[in-house]
Protein backbone atom coordinates (compact mmCIF):
# COMPACT_ATOMS: atom_id res chain seq x y z
CA UNK A 1 0.00 0.00 0.00
CA UNK A 2 0.95 2.99 -0.85
CA UNK A 3 -0.01 6.26 1.53
CA UNK A 4 1.14 9.81 0.52
CA UNK A 5 0.06 11.95 3.81
CA UNK A 6 0.35 15.75 4.20
CA UNK A 7 3.02 16.37 1.10
CA UNK A 8 4.03 19.39 0.50
CA UNK A 9 6.37 20.67 -1.79
CA UNK A 10 7.16 24.36 -3.63
CA UNK A 11 9.64 25.65 -6.91
CA UNK A 12 10.75 28.92 -6.42
CA UNK A 13 7.22 29.69 -4.63
CA UNK A 14 5.11 28.30 -6.69
CA UNK A 15 3.18 25.62 -4.58
CA UNK A 16 2.59 22.34 -6.53
CA UNK A 17 1.23 20.00 -3.37
CA UNK A 18 0.02 22.16 -1.08
CA UNK A 19 -0.97 19.01 1.77
CA UNK A 20 -1.57 16.30 -0.72
CA UNK A 21 -3.45 13.41 0.74
CA UNK A 22 -3.47 9.48 -1.67
CA UNK A 23 -3.75 6.08 -0.61
CA UNK A 24 -3.46 3.53 -3.43
CA UNK A 25 -3.97 0.10 -2.32
CA UNK A 26 -1.80 -2.74 -2.71
CA UNK A 27 -2.76 -4.28 -6.12
CA UNK A 28 -4.88 -1.55 -7.63
CA UNK A 29 -3.93 0.06 -10.85
CA UNK A 30 -4.42 4.13 -9.57
CA UNK A 31 -4.78 6.68 -12.66
CA UNK A 32 -4.29 10.07 -11.34
CA UNK A 33 -5.81 12.83 -13.81
CA UNK A 34 -5.11 16.68 -13.92
CA UNK A 35 -4.31 18.97 -16.67
CA UNK A 36 -0.50 19.59 -18.08
CA UNK A 37 1.71 21.54 -15.83
CA UNK A 38 -0.55 20.54 -12.64
CA UNK A 39 2.84 18.40 -10.99
CA UNK A 40 1.09 14.40 -11.88
CA UNK A 41 5.08 13.69 -12.86
CA UNK A 42 6.32 15.37 -9.97
CA UNK A 43 4.17 13.18 -7.40
CA UNK A 44 5.08 9.71 -9.72
CA UNK A 45 9.56 11.33 -8.94
CA UNK A 46 8.04 11.44 -5.34
CA UNK A 47 6.89 8.27 -4.64
CA UNK A 48 10.19 7.02 -6.02
CA UNK A 49 12.53 8.73 -4.36
CA UNK A 50 13.72 11.01 -7.13
CA UNK A 51 12.47 14.44 -5.45
CA UNK A 52 12.20 15.14 -1.74
CA UNK A 53 9.53 17.04 -0.71
CA UNK A 54 9.53 20.10 1.57
CA UNK A 55 7.42 18.11 4.12
CA UNK A 56 4.69 15.09 4.56
CA UNK A 57 5.41 11.71 3.96
CA UNK A 58 5.07 8.70 1.16
CA UNK A 59 4.29 5.38 3.32
CA UNK A 60 5.19 2.21 1.16
CA UNK A 61 4.09 -1.11 2.84
CA UNK A 62 4.94 0.70 5.94
CA UNK A 63 8.12 1.89 4.81
CA UNK A 64 9.03 6.10 4.41
CA UNK A 65 10.67 7.08 1.34
CA UNK A 66 10.92 10.15 1.75
CA UNK A 67 13.39 8.95 4.92
CA UNK A 68 15.69 6.99 2.51
CA UNK A 69 18.86 7.77 0.95
CA UNK A 70 21.90 5.86 -0.76
CA UNK A 71 22.21 2.64 -0.45
CA UNK A 72 18.71 2.00 1.36
CA UNK A 73 16.74 4.02 -1.38
CA UNK A 74 18.76 2.48 -4.00
CA UNK A 75 17.74 -1.26 -2.28
CA UNK A 76 14.00 -0.27 -2.22
CA UNK A 77 13.97 0.84 -5.66
CA UNK A 78 14.39 -2.21 -7.25
CA UNK A 79 10.56 -2.76 -6.03
CA UNK A 80 9.91 -0.22 -8.30
CA UNK A 81 10.12 -0.20 -12.06
CA UNK A 82 9.47 2.97 -14.22
CA UNK A 83 7.83 4.03 -17.67
CA UNK A 84 8.98 7.52 -18.02
CA UNK A 85 7.46 9.62 -20.81
CA UNK A 86 9.72 9.65 -23.30
CA UNK A 87 10.47 5.99 -22.77
CA UNK A 88 14.23 7.38 -21.54
CA UNK A 89 16.38 4.88 -23.03
CA UNK A 90 19.62 4.56 -22.79
CA UNK A 91 20.93 6.10 -26.04
CA UNK A 92 24.31 4.74 -26.16
CA UNK A 93 23.30 1.43 -24.87
CA UNK A 94 21.69 -1.04 -26.92
CA UNK A 95 17.97 -2.39 -26.48
CA UNK A 96 19.42 -5.34 -24.74
CA UNK A 97 21.83 -3.48 -22.47
CA UNK A 98 19.16 -0.85 -21.56
CA UNK A 99 16.14 -4.05 -20.59
CA UNK A 100 18.88 -6.23 -18.67
CA UNK A 101 20.45 -2.62 -17.08
CA UNK A 102 20.12 -3.55 -13.99
CA UNK A 103 20.67 -6.96 -14.01
CA UNK A 104 24.27 -6.15 -16.25
CA UNK A 105 24.92 -3.42 -13.50
CA UNK A 106 23.87 -5.02 -10.30
CA UNK A 107 23.82 -8.91 -10.37
CA UNK A 108 26.49 -11.41 -11.34
CA UNK A 109 23.69 -13.00 -13.39
CA UNK A 110 25.48 -14.98 -16.70
CA UNK A 111 24.88 -13.24 -19.95
CA UNK A 112 23.10 -15.58 -21.91
CA UNK A 113 20.89 -15.81 -18.63
CA UNK A 114 20.29 -11.88 -19.28
CA UNK A 115 19.76 -12.63 -22.92
CA UNK A 116 16.86 -14.56 -22.36
CA UNK A 117 15.15 -12.63 -19.10
CA UNK A 118 15.81 -9.94 -22.23
CA UNK A 119 13.80 -11.69 -24.69
CA UNK A 120 11.22 -12.62 -22.23
CA UNK A 121 10.64 -9.39 -21.42
CA UNK A 122 10.74 -8.19 -24.96
CA UNK A 123 8.21 -10.76 -25.23
CA UNK A 124 5.68 -9.66 -22.75
CA UNK A 125 5.53 -6.23 -24.70
CA UNK A 126 5.22 -7.71 -27.97
CA UNK A 127 8.20 -7.52 -29.54
CA UNK A 128 11.21 -9.63 -30.22
CA UNK A 129 14.74 -9.61 -32.44
CA UNK A 130 15.54 -6.03 -31.71
CA UNK A 131 18.38 -6.59 -28.78
CA UNK A 132 20.92 -5.22 -30.45
CA UNK A 133 19.25 -2.23 -32.08
CA UNK A 134 19.65 1.45 -30.48
CA UNK A 135 17.05 3.57 -29.07
CA UNK A 136 17.57 5.93 -32.25
CA UNK A 137 17.01 3.17 -34.56
CA UNK A 138 13.03 2.42 -32.85
CA UNK A 139 9.69 4.29 -33.56
CA UNK A 140 7.95 6.56 -30.66
CA UNK A 141 5.82 3.44 -29.78
CA UNK A 142 8.52 0.91 -29.73
CA UNK A 143 10.37 3.18 -27.56
CA UNK A 144 7.79 3.55 -24.90
CA UNK A 145 7.17 -0.61 -25.18
CA UNK A 146 10.70 -1.39 -24.95
CA UNK A 147 11.12 1.25 -21.69
CA UNK A 148 8.13 -0.90 -20.16
CA UNK A 149 10.22 -4.25 -21.02
CA UNK A 150 13.04 -2.49 -19.26
CA UNK A 151 10.53 -1.47 -15.98
CA UNK A 152 9.30 -4.92 -15.77
CA UNK A 153 12.63 -6.69 -15.81
CA UNK A 154 13.25 -6.79 -11.81
CA UNK A 155 9.62 -8.36 -11.53
CA UNK A 156 8.74 -4.90 -9.89
CA UNK A 157 6.03 -4.65 -7.19
CA UNK A 158 4.92 -1.37 -7.77
CA UNK A 159 5.17 0.27 -11.80
CA UNK A 160 4.75 3.98 -12.47
CA UNK A 161 3.51 5.01 -15.60
CA UNK A 162 4.47 8.74 -16.57
CA UNK A 163 2.02 9.60 -19.77
CA UNK A 164 2.09 6.06 -21.18
CA UNK A 165 0.40 7.15 -23.97
CA UNK A 166 1.03 10.53 -24.54
CA UNK A 167 3.44 10.67 -28.04
CA UNK A 168 2.03 7.64 -29.70
CA UNK A 169 -1.08 7.25 -32.37
CA UNK A 170 -4.38 6.49 -30.95
CA UNK A 171 -4.27 2.57 -32.10
CA UNK A 172 -0.36 2.27 -30.47
CA UNK A 173 -1.87 3.96 -27.61
CA UNK A 174 -4.42 1.37 -26.96
CA UNK A 175 -2.13 -1.34 -27.49
CA UNK A 176 -0.41 -0.01 -24.57
CA UNK A 177 -3.12 0.55 -22.52
CA UNK A 178 -4.07 -3.44 -23.18
CA UNK A 179 0.28 -4.03 -22.25
CA UNK A 180 -0.82 -2.39 -18.71
CA UNK A 181 -4.07 -3.95 -18.35
CA UNK A 182 -2.67 -7.29 -19.27
CA UNK A 183 0.91 -6.63 -16.95
CA UNK A 184 -1.07 -5.90 -14.02
CA UNK A 185 -3.29 -9.09 -14.10
CA UNK A 186 -0.49 -11.35 -14.76
CA UNK A 187 2.24 -9.83 -12.47
CA UNK A 188 -0.61 -8.53 -9.90
CA UNK A 189 1.20 -5.06 -9.46
CA UNK A 190 0.22 -2.23 -7.35
CA UNK A 191 0.46 0.73 -10.26
CA UNK A 192 0.71 4.02 -10.57
CA UNK A 193 0.19 6.24 -13.92
CA UNK A 194 -0.87 9.90 -14.46
CA UNK A 195 -2.36 10.92 -17.76
CA UNK A 196 -4.63 13.20 -19.68
CA UNK A 197 -5.68 10.95 -22.12
CA UNK A 198 -9.15 9.97 -20.49
CA UNK A 199 -9.93 6.96 -22.61
CA UNK A 200 -6.19 5.53 -21.37
CA UNK A 201 -7.54 6.38 -17.42
CA UNK A 202 -11.01 4.85 -18.00
CA UNK A 203 -9.53 1.17 -19.80
CA UNK A 204 -6.60 0.81 -17.39
CA UNK A 205 -7.89 2.56 -13.55
CA UNK A 206 -9.62 0.85 -10.81
CA UNK A 207 -9.85 3.95 -9.71
CA UNK A 208 -8.72 7.67 -10.65
CA UNK A 209 -7.94 10.33 -8.43
CA UNK A 210 -8.01 14.13 -9.85
CA UNK A 211 -5.31 16.15 -8.55
CA UNK A 212 -5.95 20.24 -8.95
CA UNK A 213 -4.14 22.99 -7.44
CA UNK A 214 -1.72 20.98 -5.33
CA UNK A 215 -4.58 18.34 -3.74
CA UNK A 216 -6.45 15.23 -4.65
CA UNK A 217 -10.12 16.87 -5.47
CA UNK A 218 -11.77 13.30 -6.12
CA UNK A 219 -10.69 9.82 -5.99
CA UNK A 220 -13.61 7.28 -7.57
CA UNK A 221 -14.10 4.52 -9.82
CA UNK A 222 -13.87 5.31 -13.51
CA UNK A 223 -18.11 4.48 -13.87
CA UNK A 224 -18.36 7.20 -10.48
CA UNK A 225 -16.00 9.60 -11.78
CA UNK A 226 -18.09 9.70 -15.09
CA UNK A 227 -21.69 10.76 -13.34
CA UNK A 228 -19.97 13.09 -11.68
CA UNK A 229 -20.75 16.21 -10.07
CA UNK A 230 -17.75 17.85 -9.06
CA UNK A 231 -17.41 20.84 -11.44
CA UNK A 232 -13.77 21.16 -11.90
CA UNK A 233 -13.49 17.20 -12.46
CA UNK A 234 -16.46 17.17 -14.74
CA UNK A 235 -14.61 19.88 -16.84
CA UNK A 236 -11.60 18.16 -17.32
CA UNK A 237 -13.27 14.66 -18.23
CA UNK A 238 -15.36 16.65 -20.57
CA UNK A 239 -12.57 18.10 -22.22
CA UNK A 240 -14.74 21.62 -21.90
CA UNK A 241 -12.89 25.10 -22.75
CA UNK A 242 -15.02 27.23 -20.20
CA UNK A 243 -15.55 26.25 -16.43
CA UNK A 244 -14.28 26.41 -13.19
CA UNK A 245 -10.28 25.36 -14.43
CA UNK A 246 -9.58 27.82 -16.66
CA UNK A 247 -11.38 30.51 -14.73
CA UNK A 248 -9.01 29.83 -11.87
CA UNK A 249 -5.90 28.94 -13.49
CA UNK A 250 -5.67 31.83 -16.36
CA UNK A 251 -2.72 33.35 -15.48
CA UNK A 252 -0.58 31.16 -13.60
CA UNK A 253 2.48 28.91 -14.48
CA UNK A 254 3.36 25.68 -13.75
CA UNK A 255 5.13 22.44 -13.65
CA UNK A 256 5.63 19.18 -15.33
CA UNK B 1 18.25 51.23 -3.98
CA UNK B 2 16.91 48.46 -1.90
CA UNK B 3 16.41 47.40 -5.10
CA UNK B 4 19.69 47.69 -6.30
CA UNK B 5 20.78 45.75 -3.15
CA UNK B 6 18.85 43.20 -3.41
CA UNK B 7 20.15 41.88 -6.83
CA UNK B 8 23.32 42.38 -6.01
CA UNK B 9 22.38 40.26 -2.96
CA UNK B 10 20.71 37.83 -5.18
CA UNK B 11 23.63 37.54 -7.64
CA UNK B 12 25.99 36.88 -4.62
CA UNK B 13 23.34 33.86 -3.67
CA UNK B 14 23.38 32.71 -7.26
CA UNK B 15 26.93 32.57 -7.08
CA UNK B 16 27.69 30.95 -3.63
CA UNK B 17 24.95 28.19 -5.01
CA UNK B 18 27.24 27.20 -8.15
CA UNK B 19 30.53 27.23 -6.08
CA UNK B 20 28.61 25.44 -3.69
CA UNK B 21 27.30 22.75 -6.19
CA UNK B 22 30.58 22.24 -7.43
CA UNK B 23 32.47 21.68 -4.42
CA UNK B 24 29.27 19.07 -3.61
CA UNK B 25 30.06 17.37 -6.61
CA UNK B 26 33.37 17.46 -6.81
CA UNK B 27 33.56 16.00 -2.95
CA UNK B 28 30.77 13.48 -3.61
CA UNK B 29 32.58 11.72 -7.02
CA UNK B 30 35.74 11.87 -4.79
CA UNK B 31 33.66 9.45 -2.22
CA UNK B 32 32.33 7.46 -5.22
CA UNK B 33 35.64 7.32 -7.02
CA UNK B 34 36.96 5.30 -3.97
CA UNK B 35 33.93 2.87 -3.53
CA UNK B 36 34.05 -0.46 -5.41
CA UNK B 37 33.52 -1.66 -7.69
CA UNK B 38 34.91 0.85 -10.19
CA UNK B 39 33.66 -0.30 -13.76
CA UNK B 40 37.01 -1.10 -15.86
CA UNK B 41 35.45 -1.08 -18.59
CA UNK B 42 33.92 2.27 -18.72
CA UNK B 43 36.94 3.91 -17.63
CA UNK B 44 38.77 2.54 -20.53
CA UNK B 45 36.55 3.78 -23.04
CA UNK B 46 36.40 7.39 -21.27
CA UNK B 47 39.74 6.98 -21.64
CA UNK B 48 39.84 6.17 -25.32
CA UNK B 49 37.80 9.20 -26.36
CA UNK B 50 39.31 11.61 -23.70
CA UNK B 51 42.77 10.93 -24.55
CA UNK B 52 43.58 8.89 -27.28
CA UNK B 53 41.17 10.39 -29.37
CA UNK B 54 42.82 13.90 -28.49
CA UNK B 55 45.91 13.08 -29.96
CA UNK B 56 45.37 15.04 -32.99
CA UNK B 57 44.39 18.41 -31.99
CA UNK B 58 46.93 18.14 -28.73
CA UNK B 59 49.77 17.16 -31.55
CA UNK B 60 48.76 20.39 -33.64
CA UNK B 61 48.61 22.73 -31.04
CA UNK B 62 51.17 22.16 -29.11
CA UNK B 63 53.38 21.69 -32.57
CA UNK B 64 52.57 25.19 -33.63
CA UNK B 65 52.68 26.90 -30.47
CA UNK B 66 55.97 25.47 -30.49
CA UNK B 67 57.35 26.75 -33.77
CA UNK B 68 55.90 29.86 -33.13
CA UNK B 69 57.65 30.23 -30.00
CA UNK B 70 60.36 29.45 -31.51
CA UNK B 71 59.98 32.41 -34.54
CA UNK B 72 58.88 34.89 -31.72
CA UNK B 73 61.38 34.56 -29.51
CA UNK B 74 64.27 34.45 -32.86
CA UNK B 75 63.21 37.81 -33.45
CA UNK B 76 64.52 39.44 -30.45
CA UNK B 77 67.48 37.13 -29.67
CA UNK B 78 68.73 37.44 -33.15
CA UNK B 79 69.43 41.32 -32.27
CA UNK B 80 71.48 40.51 -28.90
CA UNK B 81 73.01 37.38 -30.98
CA UNK B 82 71.55 34.63 -28.48
CA UNK B 83 69.66 32.23 -30.80
CA UNK B 84 70.82 29.17 -29.28
CA UNK B 85 68.75 30.32 -26.18
CA UNK B 86 65.94 30.07 -27.88
CA UNK B 87 65.63 26.28 -27.33
CA UNK B 88 65.78 26.67 -23.80
CA UNK B 89 63.12 29.44 -23.86
CA UNK B 90 61.01 27.16 -25.92
CA UNK B 91 61.86 23.68 -23.66
CA UNK B 92 60.95 25.78 -20.51
CA UNK B 93 57.99 27.95 -21.41
CA UNK B 94 56.12 24.77 -22.98
CA UNK B 95 57.10 22.50 -19.87
CA UNK B 96 56.14 24.72 -17.07
CA UNK B 97 53.04 26.72 -18.85
CA UNK B 98 51.65 26.44 -22.46
CA UNK B 99 52.16 22.63 -22.66
CA UNK B 100 49.31 22.19 -19.38
CA UNK B 101 47.79 25.44 -20.24
CA UNK B 102 46.91 24.77 -24.10
CA UNK B 103 46.24 21.07 -23.45
CA UNK B 104 43.93 22.12 -20.65
CA UNK B 105 42.34 24.44 -22.45
CA UNK B 106 41.80 22.43 -26.15
CA UNK B 107 40.89 19.67 -23.82
CA UNK B 108 38.28 21.74 -21.78
CA UNK B 109 36.86 22.88 -25.57
CA UNK B 110 36.90 19.20 -26.93
CA UNK B 111 35.95 16.90 -24.30
CA UNK B 112 34.21 19.11 -21.70
CA UNK B 113 31.46 20.12 -24.06
CA UNK B 114 31.24 16.83 -24.90
CA UNK B 115 30.33 16.10 -21.38
CA UNK B 116 27.80 18.76 -20.65
CA UNK B 117 25.98 18.12 -24.13
CA UNK B 118 26.05 14.06 -23.44
CA UNK B 119 25.02 14.89 -19.50
CA UNK B 120 22.66 17.51 -20.31
CA UNK B 121 20.87 15.68 -23.32
CA UNK B 122 20.41 12.82 -21.00
CA UNK B 123 19.07 14.79 -18.17
CA UNK B 124 16.28 16.70 -20.02
CA UNK B 125 15.04 13.43 -21.98
CA UNK B 126 15.11 11.73 -18.69
CA UNK B 127 17.66 9.58 -18.54
CA UNK B 128 19.41 10.61 -15.38
CA UNK B 129 16.13 9.88 -12.96
CA UNK B 130 15.94 6.60 -15.04
CA UNK B 131 19.10 5.57 -13.76
CA UNK B 132 18.19 6.54 -10.51
CA UNK B 133 14.90 4.42 -11.12
CA UNK B 134 17.12 1.88 -11.91
CA UNK B 135 18.88 2.04 -8.26
CA UNK B 136 22.00 3.60 -10.61
CA UNK B 137 23.50 6.41 -8.99
CA UNK B 138 24.28 8.58 -11.71
CA UNK B 139 27.61 10.62 -9.95
CA UNK B 140 29.05 6.71 -9.59
CA UNK B 141 28.01 5.48 -13.68
CA UNK B 142 28.13 9.03 -15.41
CA UNK B 143 30.69 11.09 -13.66
CA UNK B 144 33.03 8.82 -11.94
CA UNK B 145 34.87 7.16 -14.95
CA UNK B 146 35.47 10.40 -16.90
CA UNK B 147 36.79 11.62 -13.77
CA UNK B 148 39.35 8.65 -13.72
CA UNK B 149 39.84 9.00 -17.42
CA UNK B 150 40.61 12.49 -17.50
CA UNK B 151 43.05 12.63 -14.32
CA UNK B 152 44.69 10.10 -15.51
CA UNK B 153 45.12 10.96 -19.33
CA UNK B 154 45.44 14.96 -19.41
CA UNK B 155 49.02 14.83 -17.32
CA UNK B 156 49.76 12.17 -20.10
CA UNK B 157 48.44 14.46 -22.94
CA UNK B 158 50.42 17.31 -21.46
CA UNK B 159 53.74 15.33 -21.73
CA UNK B 160 52.87 14.98 -25.36
CA UNK B 161 52.25 18.47 -25.28
CA UNK B 162 55.64 19.50 -23.88
CA UNK B 163 57.71 16.90 -26.51
CA UNK B 164 55.81 18.26 -29.44
CA UNK B 165 55.94 21.52 -28.32
CA UNK B 166 59.71 20.88 -28.21
CA UNK B 167 59.62 19.06 -31.79
CA UNK B 168 58.46 22.46 -33.25
CA UNK B 169 60.63 24.59 -31.85
CA UNK B 170 63.42 22.40 -33.15
CA UNK B 171 62.09 22.26 -36.51
CA UNK B 172 62.24 26.19 -36.34
CA UNK B 173 65.59 26.45 -34.78
CA UNK B 174 67.36 24.02 -36.75
CA UNK B 175 65.54 24.17 -40.06
CA UNK B 176 65.17 27.74 -40.32
CA UNK B 177 67.32 29.76 -37.93
CA UNK B 178 70.33 27.56 -38.91
CA UNK B 179 71.14 26.60 -34.93
CA UNK B 180 72.75 23.14 -34.93
CA UNK B 181 70.95 19.76 -34.11
CA UNK B 182 73.00 19.08 -31.24
CA UNK B 183 73.48 22.61 -29.81
CA UNK B 184 69.73 22.76 -29.96
CA UNK B 185 69.07 19.71 -27.91
CA UNK B 186 71.96 20.41 -25.38
CA UNK B 187 70.18 23.96 -24.92
CA UNK B 188 66.56 22.37 -24.47
CA UNK B 189 67.63 19.61 -22.37
CA UNK B 190 70.77 21.65 -20.06
CA UNK B 191 68.52 24.00 -18.16
CA UNK B 192 65.01 21.71 -18.10
CA UNK B 193 65.57 20.23 -14.47
CA UNK B 194 62.66 17.58 -13.67
CA UNK B 195 61.15 20.22 -11.04
CA UNK B 196 60.00 21.99 -14.35
CA UNK B 197 58.23 19.15 -15.62
CA UNK B 198 56.57 18.78 -12.29
CA UNK B 199 55.07 21.71 -11.45
CA UNK B 200 53.43 21.71 -15.19
CA UNK B 201 51.85 18.28 -14.23
CA UNK B 202 50.78 18.85 -11.11
CA UNK B 203 48.64 21.81 -12.62
CA UNK B 204 47.33 19.21 -15.15
CA UNK B 205 45.81 17.34 -12.34
CA UNK B 206 44.49 20.40 -11.25
CA UNK B 207 43.12 21.44 -14.59
CA UNK B 208 41.61 17.71 -15.08
CA UNK B 209 39.57 18.43 -11.89
CA UNK B 210 37.84 21.82 -13.15
CA UNK B 211 37.42 20.39 -16.49
CA UNK B 212 35.60 17.04 -15.27
CA UNK B 213 34.03 18.54 -12.44
CA UNK B 214 32.65 21.79 -14.03
CA UNK B 215 31.38 19.74 -17.63
CA UNK B 216 29.82 17.25 -15.68
CA UNK B 217 28.02 19.78 -12.72
CA UNK B 218 26.40 21.82 -15.77
CA UNK B 219 25.38 18.64 -17.59
CA UNK B 220 23.60 17.35 -14.65
CA UNK B 221 21.99 20.48 -14.26
CA UNK B 222 20.57 21.52 -17.78
CA UNK B 223 17.02 22.47 -17.88
CA UNK B 224 14.85 23.31 -20.87
CA UNK B 225 15.40 21.08 -23.50
CA UNK B 226 17.79 21.59 -26.78
CA UNK B 227 17.84 25.21 -25.64
CA UNK B 228 19.09 24.18 -22.24
CA UNK B 229 21.66 22.04 -23.86
CA UNK B 230 23.04 24.38 -25.97
CA UNK B 231 23.31 26.97 -22.57
CA UNK B 232 24.61 24.67 -20.28
CA UNK B 233 27.44 23.49 -23.19
CA UNK B 234 28.35 27.07 -23.75
CA UNK B 235 28.60 28.36 -19.98
CA UNK B 236 30.91 24.63 -19.29
CA UNK B 237 33.55 25.65 -21.90
CA UNK B 238 33.53 29.06 -20.46
CA UNK B 239 33.12 28.48 -16.91
CA UNK B 240 36.37 25.82 -17.58
CA UNK B 241 38.54 28.41 -19.43
CA UNK B 242 38.35 31.00 -16.72
CA UNK B 243 38.83 28.18 -13.60
CA UNK B 244 41.73 26.98 -15.30
CA UNK B 245 43.48 30.30 -16.32
CA UNK B 246 42.66 31.59 -12.82
CA UNK B 247 44.10 28.14 -11.46
CA UNK B 248 47.43 28.53 -13.26
CA UNK B 249 47.90 32.07 -12.05
CA UNK B 250 47.73 30.52 -8.25
CA UNK B 251 49.94 27.17 -9.04
CA UNK B 252 52.22 29.59 -11.16
CA UNK B 253 52.19 31.97 -7.90
CA UNK B 254 52.72 29.26 -5.72
CA UNK B 255 55.47 27.25 -7.60
CA UNK B 256 57.21 30.52 -7.35
CA UNK B 257 57.41 31.56 -3.97
CA UNK B 258 57.61 27.86 -2.79
CA UNK B 259 60.02 26.26 -4.43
Amino acid sequence: MIEIINLCKSFNDHMVFDNLNLTINTGETMVIIGRSGVGKSVLLKHIIGIMKPDSGQIIIDGTDITKLAGKELDNFRVRFGMLFQGAALFDSLTIEENIGFNLIEHSNMPKGDIRNRVAECLGLVGLKGIEDLKPAELSGGMKKRVGLARAICMNPEIMLYDEPTTGVDPIMGDAINDLIKNLHDKLKVTSVAVTHDMVSAYKIASRIAMLYKGKIVAVSTPNEIKSTTNPIVKQFITGAAIGPITENEEGEGGVR
Amino acid sequence: MLERLREIGQKILVFLRYAGGIWALFIETLLWTFRPPLKRKHILEQMHKVGVQSLPIVFLTSLFTGMVLALQSAYQMQRISATMYIASLVSLSMCRELGPVLTALVVAGRVGASITAELGAMKVTEQVDALETLATNPVKYLVVPKFVALFFMLPILTVYADFIGIVGGYMVGVGKLGISSSLYLRMTFDPLVLKDVFTGLIKSFAFAVIICVVACFQGLNTEGGAEGVGKSTTLSVVMSFIMIIAADCFFTALFYFAF
